[in-house]
């Protein structure tokens, strides 16, 4: 018959020997996801459970040394750090795509986009580097000059929730900017021109039409840098002064060091005994859910936006 | 071409080229359409009917590289001229595109993208414009309850008489058509159709169509385009049923096309 299937030709031998090593491949990242999963979960759920999850949760102090184990402040930290880096990051990320895509003669946007990408891959020491050099000098000499009376001495160090703020929304730019652009880039040459059909003007068409029709994809950028700046560590170690405490609600708040989820685990694994080291597990924990979450309304709108 | 006929014209092309990049679109195209005519292009595919529509709203710009050589007036203003607003030129010289397009936006909000577009932001007011365009595209009973829904749940013919609803809405004096029926299944077609007779009495109609019959049924005058020439321009019925060109004559018996 014409159509029949070789039995043991040489190349469907070879196609399914290839099928079954990227299927290994495929499965080999579901088992560490798996592995990591409950290694975490092993190592800090029991303390959690233990030690009481509200106490750990919502307790207000960190000592290792009085095996007391709040992390309040460090998830105070982390969502101020992120929403107000997002508050930045977001808007000028999504500016800047708009820009890039509908605006930018390509000279610029030949220059604007590799400089994007370098930007997306300057480790985030050396970015930390910076904002101890540069950023933190600045806030300084702001927090003890023009605002030394309104601020605790503690609050004058520059290292704070802005030092922060500011780093991270520079690092979450090229996250944002490049899936808001591919987004943008996706709408249909037929929306702008249905638009321009009816005596729209190019902004008219930018702002009513395109972003409109983008939106989901914007979205989802916008949660992806979420991710991202919650999972930062090193540079914002580097940069947020690190101490243990829910900072003086008002504008006082941006000055205030403060200490993230990411930070605790970090900074103390190399020292921990077990039980603090089952502690910093369930911090991990907390992020992780944190991290969830995000994900999960990246997938929900994914799904429909089909 | 008698003088009475000439002040008639809405529409004034004459010895226009287009250019895409090196490429020759249209030749020394020369065209009249007159005011509440309904004009029909035909002619093969690639011959050029999409682009001489293009050039009448000045979409090609959107496209680089291109030049247009030659003169094409509109109410007696060359539209070419460095001095024309274009947004002004797109407002009384509307598009229904081949493919319904519209914006995924509610319904409401579509036929309402125009008016806002240009100024008005009477909410009262809008209602009306968008009730009045929906009822002219012989829509409005089937979408008036669900006025916010999202416009790309509608089905194809709803969605392309939406879209001529919300060229209408914008006030045109012209209303350029291409190949607006051919995504519609044969129903659909006929109200897009009777609606092309109707847009008559108040707007300037020019529609590209494939289909000779449609062109016969909707069109007054027809030009057949061969290789972005104008080969016969003529009476509907007289081309379809005394052509003078042999060209014509082939293409309208299915020689070639
Ligand atoms: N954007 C473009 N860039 C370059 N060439 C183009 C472009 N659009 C059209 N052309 C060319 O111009 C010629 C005329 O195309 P046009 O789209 O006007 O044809 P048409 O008569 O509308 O055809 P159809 O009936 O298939 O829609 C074709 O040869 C086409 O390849
Ligand atoms: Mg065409």
């Amino acid at each position: 018959m014409k159509f029949q299937k070789e039995k043991n030709n040489k190349s469907n031998i070879e196609e399914g020997i290839v099928k079954v090593i990227l299927f290994i491949m495929a499965l080999s990242s579901v088992i560490s996801l798996g592995l990591i999963t409950f290694f975490v979960f092993n190592e800090g759920l029991p303390f959690m459970i233990n030690y009481g999850i509200t106490d750990f949760i919502f307790g207000t102090t960190w000592n290792p040394t009085d095996q007391v184990y709040g992390i309040f402040p460090m998830i105070v930290g982390s969502v101020i750090v992120t929403v107000l880096a997002m508050l930045i990051g977001a808007p000028i990320g999504i500016a800047v795509a708009v820009y890039l895509v509908e605006i930018a003669p390509r000279r610029v946007a030949k220059i604007v986009k590799p400089a994007i990408q370098l930007l997306e891959g300057i480790p985030s020491v050396v970015i930390g580097l910076f904002g101890m050099v540069v950023i933190i000098d600045l806030l300084r000499r702001i927090s003890r000059g023009p605002l030394s009376e309104y601020l605790p001495a503690g609050y004058q160090t520059g290292y704070s929730v802005l030092a922060g703020v500011l780093i991270l929304a520079i690092m979450i730019l090229p996250t944002i900017i490049s899936i808001s652009a591919d987004s943008i880039r996706a709408v249909p040459q037929e929306y702008k021109e249905g638009s321009y059909a009816m005596g729209a003007t190019k902004w008219q068409t930018i702002f009513r039409v395109v972003v409109p029709a983008a939106k989901s994809g914007i979205l989802a950028a916008v949660i992806l840098g979420v991710g991202r700046a919650i999972g930062e560590t090193m540079a914002i170690i580097m940069v947020v002064g690190n101490s243990v405490q829910i900072p003086i609600p008002g504008w006082e708040t941006l000055f205030a060091p403060v200490r993230t989820l990411t930070g605790n685990i970090a900074l103390e694994m190399g020292y921990a005994g077990p039980e603090h080291r089952q502690a910093l597990f369930a911090t991990g924990i907390i992020l992780f859910i944190f991290i969830i979450i995000i994900n999960s309304l990246t997938l929900l709108l994914r799904r429909r936006r089909t | 071409m008698t003088n009475q006929k000439e002040s008639n014209a809405i529409i004034e092309i004459e010895d226009l080229d287009f250019y895409y990049n090196q490429t020759k679109a249209l030749k020394n195209v020369s065209l009249d359409i007159n005011k509440n005519e309904v004009f029909a292009f035909i002619g093969p595919s690639g011959c050029g009917k999409t682009t001489l529509l293009r050039v009448l709203n000045r979409m090609n710009d959107l496209i680089p590289k291109t030049r247009v050589v030659g003169k094409v007036q509109i109410e007696g203003h060359d539209i070419y001229d460095p001095n024309v607003d274009v947004v002004q030129l797109r407002k009384s010289v509307g598009t229904v595109f081949q493919k319904p397009n519209p914006f995924p936006i509610s319904i409401f909000d579509n036929v309402a993208y125009g008016p806002k577009a240009h100024g008005i932001k009477n909410k009262k007011e809008l209602m009306e414009i968008v009730e009045e365009s929906l009822r002219q595209a012989a829509l409005w009973d089937e979408v008036k309850d669900r006025l916010n829904d999202s416009a790309t749940g509608l089905s194809g013919g709803q969605q392309q008489r939406l879209c001529i609803a919300r060229v209408m809405a914008v006030k045109p004096e012209i209303i350029l058509m291409d190949e607006p029926t051919s995504a519609l299944d044969p129903i659909a077609t006929l109200k897009v159709e009777e609606l092309i007779n109707e847009l008559k009495q108040n707007y300037t109609v020019v529609i590209v169509t494939h289909n000779m019959e449609q062109a016969a049924r909707v069109s007054d005058k027809t030009a057949l385009f061969l290789n972005g020439s104008i080969i016969e321009t003529n009476e509907t019925n007289q081309l379809f049923t005394n052509p003078k060109e042999q060209e014509t004559e082939d293409y309208i018996t299915g020689k070639f096309g």
